[in-house]
């Protein structure tokens, strides 16, 4: 008896660990909204390293990228994560809107195929999250059917979401706009690239994955 | 010529989400605007996505999506207890439509709150659907 007992809070306690060191945040969203942006910003305040390259053609990230054992503070908390970086969602992808971004017939149909690879493998991960990062840019109509189906998946999946609102610093930035179209989720103005808010999206994350 | 095909809930309701996918994506292919009855469910909608980017080439670019969910609109309380019963009662009444269009002819589906705009590639002409 006392044997089964023992096992069974051993068990108990590595599972409680092994949820603590491996929760997974994913980072979500449409292409080009700053994912990996944001994926960066993140690694070089907690890690000093990079996750992805950034660029203005859609579908730079093309991969699922991890970086592991991420360890946030924020006075005397401590949040370790697994950040996943995914490639952006969209519904259509037209390798000559690449050409047009001036790559080659060749490059084009290239990122083209990686691209939709890319929205395959994101969509397959949505399962293994614990949390959730929804990134928006809100310079964009919040409204777009890609964004309101990756939310509603996550919610249909009792995943938990943070929205951040991405690109405050632009300025046909609308914040408000993307906190009244959801109006019931935790909605957060950030500039990833230039890290305004940076430190009030840390305290959402606490809050997200606590 | 543009070409919208109407597809009823009745039409789709004995077959397998994957089934009623691959059946709505067919007519996209064949490069005619779907408008379907109702609502995909949410895990539809993204396995749709998934299916979707399956079938991407050169001549297929993907597709233009949008779901018009009239259960979201402000409904008096009595409004609202007659369509709960009407959903218990009859299991497939599935408020709203969806519009899938292929993304080689259909450009753009906007929605604002009273209507929902379809823009072509071709023409850039604006087609609206008041509701």
């Amino acid at each position: 008896m006392a044997n089964i007992f023992k096992k069974w809070f051993d068990n108990l306690l590595k599972s409680i660990f092994k949820k603590k060191k491996d929760v997974k945040l994913g980072l979500y969203g449409p292409p080009n909204a700053g994912k990996t942006t944001l994926a960066n910003r993140i690694s070089l305040d907690w890690l000093g390293e990079e996750v992805g390259s950034v660029s203005n053609i859609a579908h730079e990230t093309r991969e699922i990228q991890i970086k592991e054992q991420i360890t946030i503070k924020s006075g005397r908390k401590e949040l370790t994560f697994n950040l996943v970086d995914t490639p952006g969602i969209a519904t259509r992808i037209d390798y000559e809107d690449f050409l047009k971004a001036g790559l080659s017939k060749k490059e084009a149909k290239k990122r083209a195929k990686e691209a939709t690879k890319g929205v395959i493998d994101a969509i397959k991960w949505l399962d293994n999250m614990d949390a959730v990062v929804v990134v928006l840019d809100s310079t964009k109509d919040p409204f777009s059917q890609v964004n309101l189906t990756i939310i509603g998946n996550l919610q249909a999946r009792n995943i938990p979401v943070l929205i951040v609102a991405n690109k405050i610093d632009l300025k046909k930035s609308n914040l408000k706009r993307v906190v009244d179209a959801f109006p019931q989720y935790n909605v957060i103005g950030i500039s990833a690239k230039d890290g305004v808010n940076i430190d009030k999206f840390y305290e959402e994350l606490f809050k997200l994955l606590d | 010529m543009l070409t919208l095909q109407f597809v009823s809930n009745e039409e789709l309701k004995n077959l397998s989400s994957y089934a009623k996918l691959q059946k709505i994506l067919n007519i996209v292919k064949d490069d005619k605007i779907v408008v379907l009855e109702g609502k995909l469910k949410k895990e539809e909608e993204v396995e749709l996505i998934r299916l979707t980017m399956e079938e991407v080439d050169d001549n297929f670019r993907g597709i233009e999506l949008q779901v018009w969910d009239s259960s979201k609109k402000e409904r008096s309380f009595f409004e609202n207890l007659r369509l709960k019963l009407a959903s218990i009662l009859v299991p497939e009444f599935n408020e709203g439509f969806t519009i899938i269009g292929p993304a080689n002819i259909v450009k753009e589906i906007k929605k604002d709150p009273s209507k929902i705009q379809l823009v072509t590639q071709n023409s850039k002409k604006k087609k609206n659907g008041r509701k």
